[in-house]
């Protein structure tokens, strides 16, 4: 456990000294969003009935974009042949890495999402499930997208590759997390999207770093 | 099974099968499209459009039964390192995408008619939908290496991770309510199809799976010689 | 005959549906005989590389 603590606070300490990274991923969030009211037009029931599906698309998008950075550094620094050595189980190593990224993207982006939904007129009653809704789920795609960065590295094109892999896979996440907030929109109870949500993100969180740390292994083989 | 991990053993076995494999193709497609095109009568509810099924739903079989091999192949040559099985696995990629492609097209060629709409975001469509993108991903990773060694693995943790996607196709009609119909072939109280309709659809379904034996027979050779010939120049330079 | 290709009135689906099928699996066994081929030749010329005195 002690090493999961390190590796986490370390990763913590580069993002506070690139806070620009986490910054750029922010701002691609606020912009994605924002091109929906230029593009569909800014009626404003239009809006509200999308504005749901758009804030989780713009998520999916923005976590893609610093997700092939997640253990990039380290490959290329040599520190990712040191820790498939080092006594720390390699899977610990990795759920340190994606916990690492749910904090410095997942959670800005669930911090900025009440914004986005004002931009796109949500109704009110859908704030506190899409809130949730993002916080069960986003940690899932930070734990799958570890397993696609895993897998890519060192290959060309690598970013490209990666959104190829993984948003197939984040296709559940976001079906079940649209229609939280849909169903609280329409005076249903979210609550049986929002536990298959949770569910997603245990299974991930079960399930993940295995494969991610397989895929560690062989890169530095 | 082990036997069959040496190359020179499986090329061997590939040349043996291969011609079965065309033979039984051949015959099976043909008499399925006999069967299907012209001695089997229109449904009752379906008119003549049921007749896409006997090429719509071996398609939808063999997207699903290729990538069950392609994670199976995937998952033996991570455990043994077995170079044949990851040779198997990525001759079967492409087979695979081509059968989901399919099995997409002819589905909605069916859909027009039936529901009146090309494409409905349904559970099963859309489970589909992402067994062909995880097709197209797989090749693409396996390609994107300049060690190929690496590329083989990569794409094959891919493969088994992306195995999560074969049961929920399979039972996507059963959990989700759809408009896509439910089994009618392979369930436990025995098919709900008239006869005149199975012999079509299963002479079809069997002629798509040798026809995919065939068809990996000539891509396992063309690979392992290809193989040879990096060897060979490695060698040489 | 021609209420045969007629199909009901769905023929502008049954028979691409066909078409498509058969046309797609024609094509992928003729890349896959061809790319047989090749490796065939490309073997032989490697081999043959081989032979010839350093």
């Amino acid at each position: 456990m002690n090493g999961f603590s390190a590796l986490l606070k370390r990763d913590l300490k580069l993002a506070y000294r690139q806070a620009s990274d986490s910054l750029t991923v922010l701002a691609f969030f606020v912009l994605a969003t924002v091109l929906f009211p230029l593009a569909v037009g800014p009626e404003p029931a239009i809006l509200a009935r999308i504005g749901a599906g758009v804030v989780w698309v713009a998520a999916l998008l923005a976590a893609m974009l610093s997700m092939d950075r997640m253990f990039q550094s380290d490959y290329d620094d040599g520190t990712l042949e040191l820790l498939v050595i080092a006594p720390a189980p390699l899977e610990l190593c990795v759920l340190a890495k994606a916990c690492a990224h749910w904090l410095t993207t997942g959670v800005p982006l669930i911090v900025a999402a009440p914004l986005m939904g004002l931009f796109l007129n949500l109704d009110p009653a859908g704030y506190g499930t899409l809130l949730l809704a993002l916080a069960l789920g986003t940690p899932s795609l930070s734990l799958i997208g570890a397993v696609g960065a895993a897998l890519v590295l060192g290959a060309r094109r690598g970013g490209a590759l990666l959104s190829l892999l993984i948003l197939p896979l984040f296709v559940p996440v976001l079906i079940f997390g649209v229609g939280a907030v849909e169903a609280a929109l329409t005076d249903i109870s979210a609550r049986p999207q929002l536990f298959v949500l949770g569910a997603l993100t245990l299974a991930a969180l079960a399930l993940t770093p295995w494969p991610a740390a397989a895929a560690l292994r062989q890169a530095v083989e | 099974m082990h036997r069959f991990a040496n190359p020179t053993r499986f090329v061997a076995l590939a040349r043996a099968v291969q011609p079965w494999a065309m033979t039984i193709a051949l015959a099976t497609l043909f008499a399925g499209l006999w069967f299907g095109l012209l001695a089997s009568p229109p449904d009752y509810q379906q008119g003549e459009t049921v007749r896409i099924m006997y090429v719509h739903v071996p398609a939808a079989w063999m997207a699903m039964f290729c990538y069950t091999g392609m994670a199976g192949a995937s998952a033996v040559a991570l455990v043994w390192k077995h170079a044949v099985a990851h040779v198997t696995a990525r001759a079967t990629a492409p087979i695979g995408a081509a059968f989901t492609f399919l099995a997409l097209v002819t589905g909605s060629l069916w859909g027009k008619p039936m529901w009146g709409t090309w494409w409905v975001w349904d559970a099963r469509l859309t489970s589909v939908l992402i067994l062909f993108f995880l097709y197209l991903g797989y090749m693409a990773l396996e390609n994107a290496f300049d060690d190929r060694a690496r590329g083989q693995r990569a794409a094959a943790i891919l493969a088994i991770v992306g195995a999560v996607n074969v049961p929920i196709i399979k039972f996507s009609v059963d959990w989700w309510n759809t408009l896509h119909q439910p089994a009618s072939v392979v369930r436990l109280d025995g098919p709900s199809i008239h006869p005149s309709m199975l012999t079509p659809l299963i002479l079809m379904a069997v002629g798509y799976t040798a026809f995919y034996i065939w068809v990996l027979c000539l891509r396992v050779r063309a690979d392992i010689n290809m193989s040879k010939v990096r060897a060979l120049k490695l060698r040489n330079a | 005959m021609n209420d045969y290709f007629n199909m009901g009135g769905y023929a502008a689906f049954v028979w691409p549906a066909f078409a498509l099928s058969f046309g797609v699996l024609a094509t992928l066994l003729v890349a896959s005989l061809k790319s047989l081929r090749a490796s065939e030749q490309a073997l032989l010329d490697a081999g043959a590389k081989t032979e010839t005195p350093q």
